[in-house]
């Protein structure tokens, strides 16, 4: 009955459309944790997508863009009550950001089954890369397990006999270990599961030099990884053991970590020094709007944007055949901020993936830099399970 | 080799318990005397160490920045007790909950506004930097052994004004009876604003010594607001002794049941299952405790007289 | 901690306020769909779920002056049951809903055995402990989603049925839930069980030499105020159709208070004026700006300061001037 009442929603929406489509401004609930400790993440992303919008003049695709902003506080029913009012009374054409995959969890089937493209431009959790995948769905980030495998991948390659596992306590971090573990094939000394928000790290980090292992690998996202980087440092750790982390030195970060998180290893898609030229304009027009460096998370927000650009145009700016949307949204004719972008089949990305360090740029500011190319023209294991082709 | 590791964990604990006191040591003070619950003390540990932020970014000395912080942090507690709390003394403790809940959202907002919502931090002083050596590869900070002396000098100094001055006296007699004190003509505002400021204080304390090892971002008091009471009842409200060894307990059972919990679960379990379960036990083991020792001692350790 | 509350079931706002919150809830699906705002009854049914959480709560608070710092354990329990029970394909609300309630109520029972032995601000913190445990326990349950909750793939069935997934229907349930929870509550408290209760928090020790056992009217409050909660997440758990251990943290509990505290405690129609005007204002100024919280928080700071008693003595002050 939902299904049928949302469905008839969205088609009075559509029928007021119709001839006077131009006119009306395309909607886009911008949704991301902007609360608590993650909102940086938020942040970024937003500020990302809305730099796209305002370089194209406040229009994408040639239709003006009205924006709304939705603060999910980290909390999946509030989250689902928001996303129920963006569908229903703001009646949105496109849903985008997402940063936790609890919150995506939540939000995925009212907005898939409302037939709202949902762009998410951080968390891509294995269900909807699998079994659970919509074509309503695209990705502008990548598969969670992803970003793992790099660093697993990365320390399979150099020989590294063993491995400590450091994560918080929650579904991500069981998720990373085994994404870490996927390519790793040396002796993994020990897991450590920490509370979430754990403040201080001296209890792991002792074990972590009692158990004398050659890289230590870490997701720790947010102001857990501040902590973790600067107590690592603290330590004199970094003199024997290798940093090999996912989410934990990135430019969100680094303002606070600085100099206690240059050398450290890192996994991304992207990097502010990435060599192409969308993204030369992307990361100056950033830095100078902002006056801070982009993550990738704006990185991805800022994709979300050129994503939603490129497919309404494609469709000349008429939304009302979803089928033509999907298609133009799965070709992704946009020149990604990553360079090489396309889609798979369960529309997330099929991408480059680097290890990446932190540096002290020239002008003092920190950033990540490239180091090599772990995997070229990558996709997920999962897409295998998903029914769409 | 083992023995190293069980040392180590100690020395942090120690560290964390000493930490959570300087937080408590104020909370404790406040509520034992005033009989005010003062949510908001997790918001001024908070301000503290955003204050030494901005403080460290103009002079660029982490001593001056501590010092001003402090200042800062004393007359900020000042506003607010003039502003808000001077008014809620007389209400009933749901009352104070629910408007000292409004200053924790306005703070924690207002905060993201002023400084951003990334987290910041700033770096351990010259002096302080350093390890010593403990295990092979591994040393432990001197920030830490810093940290752990001055919150026992803290601990000291209270003791010392609780037990040995005239305002400490007052302050003892307020917290077993209020009303006698002021039956005998103790200004109680005034000795409510001293005991209310010392206590902001020790909260920004806290607040600026964490900075360097902890990052500093909106919400980080709410965490430690709630560890900080979880001290407090142990203790036994009003009691900075039973605050000083509660803390101490916190610290220790933290820190150990993280680092050697799993471990345990190892010796009895799959592995597999020792990871699923001794974490979360981990996580719950202070409240476990906290539990516990309401169950057989209802008003604390160490239950301050007469309330 | 003395409470400043009188039963007030007596007086005229008593019944005048609790009657035009049941007409206004009542008509309001009907002016949500002519004005095409549908979602305004998706919108409120969460704030009456959450209403009849508030309402368990001012039981045990606003009477009984048990302040469960815990509370949202049980919310949460009633919507673990739901979420597990649907992820054994157990869809019949006939046997859910009562489990739901059954296993809220267990735990408040053994909880609160332990809990009532302590007072004051010492009860806070036990409650919280017991609240905290149940949070952390529903994180690591692995097979359920964790940390990142369980999403349920339907709605629970009654008899067939499927009175959730019409959203005027659920509407309406929820409706049928609050005001049976609050008439209920309300000829609780007017009872002779109710006056123990109250009798206790104002003089335990007479209570005692009259012949009552404070301790086990207390626990009984305990236990119906923790059922009712059960039943308000097993609602949330179909409303969401999502359950999380976020629905159990110590914010949660602390939010319930506020709610409570903010209504007017003790009066039962303050506890849904609460839960109302503090979901209500956070998503009306959310919708203002982001930084909503800076406006929100001296709000509560100046309700405390200049409404006495919470919004329902401002109605009722409001009332008696006219």
């Amino acid at each position: 009955m939902r299904k049928v009442l949302t469905a008839a929603l969205v088609a009075a929406g559509m029928g007021v459309g119709g001839a006077a489509v131009a006119a009306e401004p395309l909607k886009i609930g911008l949704m991301g944790t902007l609360s608590g400790p993650p909102a940086v993440l938020g942040q970024h992303i937003n500020d990302g997508f809305k730099l796209f919008v305002e370089q194209q003049g406040g229009k994408l695709g040639g239709r003006d863009v009205e924006i709304i902003v939705a603060d999910d506080e980290l909390k999946p029913d509030v989250a689902l009550t928001k996303v129920k009012g963006l569908l229903e009374r703001d009646k949105v054409d496109f849903v985008a950001g997402i940063v936790f995959s609890n919150i995506l969890q939540a939000v995925f089937r009212p907005v898939t089954e409302s037939e709202t493209f949902l762009i998410g431009a951080n968390a891509g959790t294995s269900t909807f890369a699998g079994k659970g995948c919509s074509p309503y769905f695209f990705s502008t980030s990548w598969q969670n397990d992803q970003i793992h495998e790099v660093m697993g991948k990365y320390a399979q390659d150099k020989g590294f006999k063993s491995a400590f596992l450091l994560t918080p306590n929650y579904q991500a971090g069981k998720d990373s270990v085994a994404g870490f573990k996927r390519h790793f094939k040396g002796e993994v000394v020990d897991e450590v599961y920490t509370k979430l928000g754990n403040l201080d790290f001296s209890a792991e980090l002792a074990k972590i030099a009692a158990a004398k292992p050659e890289v230590v690998f870490t997701f720790m996202p947010g102001g857990m990884g501040v902590n973790l980087v600067k107590q690592f440092k603290q330590a004199g750790l970094d003199k024997n053991v290798t940093f090999l982390s996912a989410f934990t030195v990135d430019e969100t970060t680094l303002p606070a970590t600085k100099d206690d998180a240059v050398g450290l290893f890192s996994s991304s898609q992207w990097t502010p020094d990435l060599d192409n030229p969308a993204n030369k304009a992307f990361v100056s027009a950033y830095e100078a709007k902002y006056g801070y460096v982009p993550s990738l998370y704006s990185s991805q927000g800022y994709d979300a944007a050129q994503l939603i650009d490129s497919a309404v145009k494609a469709v000349k700016g008429d939304l009302s055949d979803k089928k033509a949307v999907i298609a133009a949204l799965r070709k992704a004719d946009f020149a990604s901020v990553r360079g090489d972008f396309k889609y798979n089949t369960n529309h997330f990305p099929i991408q480059d993936y680097y290890l990446v360090k932190a540096v002290k740029r020239a002008d003092g500011k920190y950033a990540t830099s490239v180091v090599e190319k772990v995997f070229d023209d990558y996709g997920d294991i999962y897409a295998a399970e998903c029914s769409m082709k | 080799m083992t023995a190293t590791l069980v040392a180590v964990q100690v020395l942090n604990g120690l560290q964390l318990g000493v930490l959570l006191f300087l937080v408590a040591a104020g909370l404790t003070l406040v509520f034992g005397v005033m009989d005010f619950i003062n949510l908001a003390h997790g918001v001024q540990y908070m301000l503290g160490a955003y204050l030494a932020v901005t403080f460290y970014g103009l002079t660029g000395n982490f001593f001056a920045a501590l010092v001003l912080a402090l200042l800062a942090a004393l007359a900020f507690g000042l506003l607010l007790e003039f502003v808000v709390f001077r008014h809620l003394y007389d209400r009933d403790h749901l009352d104070q909950v629910l408007a000292t809940f409004g200053v924790i959202l306005f703070l924690n907002e207002g905060v993201r506004i002023v400084w951003g919502a990334a987290p910041l931090s700033y770096p351990i002083p010259q002096l302080l930097q350093g390890t010593i050596p403990l295990i092979d590869g591994f040393g432990y900070p001197i920030y830490r052994v810093a940290m752990i002396l001055s919150g026992l000098a803290t601990a000291v100094l209270l003791w010392f004004l609780v037990t040995r001055t005239r305002v400490g006296m007052l302050v003892r007699a307020g917290a077993t009876n209020p009303r006698m004190v002021s039956a005998l003509g103790v200004d109680i505002r005034r000795l409510f604003m001293v005991v209310f400021g010392f206590g902001a204080m020790l909260a920004g304390f806290a607040g600026v010594m964490s900075g360097p090892i902890l990052s500093v971002e909106p919400g980080m008091g709410d965490g430690v607001l709630i560890l900080a009471f979880v001290v407090i009842v142990i203790g036994g409200i009003g009691s900075i002794r039973g605050a000083f060894v509660a803390a101490l307990i916190i610290g220790l059972v933290d820190t150990l049941g993280r680092s050697f919990m799993t471990d345990i679960f190892k010796a009895f379990m799959a592995p597999a299952a020792a990871n699923q379960v001794g974490p979360a036990i981990a996580s719950m083991l202070i409240y476990l405790l906290m539990a516990g020792v309401l169950f057989f001692r209802p008003t604390g350790l160490f239950p301050a007289t007469g309330r | 901690m003395s409470a400043p509350v009188g039963v007030v079931a007596a007086t005229g706002s008593g019944r005048v306020v609790p009657a035009v919150l049941l007409i206004l809830l009542a008509a309001l699906p009907a002016v949500a769909n002519a004005a095409d705002l549908s979602f305004a009854t998706l919108l409120m049914t969460r704030v009456m779920i959450y209403a009849i959480a508030a309402l368990s709560l001012d039981l045990i608070l606003g009477y009984g002056a048990m302040v469960s710092f815990g509370h949202a354990a049980f919310v949460g329990i009633g919507a673990y049951a739901i979420g597990i029970a649907s992820a054994h394909d157990l869809w019949e609300g006939a046997i859910t809903f009562p489990l739901a309630m059954l296993a809220a109520g267990l735990f408040a029972l053994v909880t609160g055995a332990i809990s009532l032995r302590t007072r004051g601000v010492y009860f806070i913190m036990i409650t919280l402990a017991f609240g905290q445990m149940a949070y952390f326990t529903a994180s690591s349950l692995s097979e359920y989603g964790g940390d990142d909750g369980l999403t349920m793939w339907a709605q629970t069935e009654f008899l067939g049925a499927e009175p959730f997934g019409d959203r005027t229907t659920f509407y309406y349930l929820v409706l049928a839930c609050l005001a049976g929870c609050f008439v209920f509550l309300r000829a609780l408290v007017a009872s002779r069980f109710g006056r123990v209760i109250a009798g206790v928090r104002e003089n335990r020790l007479r209570m005692q030499a009259v012949g009552f056992n404070p301790y086990l009217y207390q626990l009984a409050a305990y236990v119906i105020a923790g059922m009712i909660a059960g039943l308000a997440g097993a609602l949330l758990a179909n409303h969401a159709e999502f359950v999380s251990p976020s629905y159990m943290s110590w914010q949660r509990s602390g939010d319930l208070i506020i709610m409570v505290v903010l209504g007017g405690m003790g009066t039962l129609h303050g506890a849904v004026l609460g839960a109302i005007a503090y979901l209500m204002l956070e998503e009306g100024l959310s919708h203002f700006t982001e930084h909503w919280r800076v406006i929100f928080g001296p709000l509560l700071i100046l309700i405390v300061l200049y409404a006495r008693g919470g919004l329902g003595s401002l109605l009722r002050r409001g009332g008696s001037d006219g």
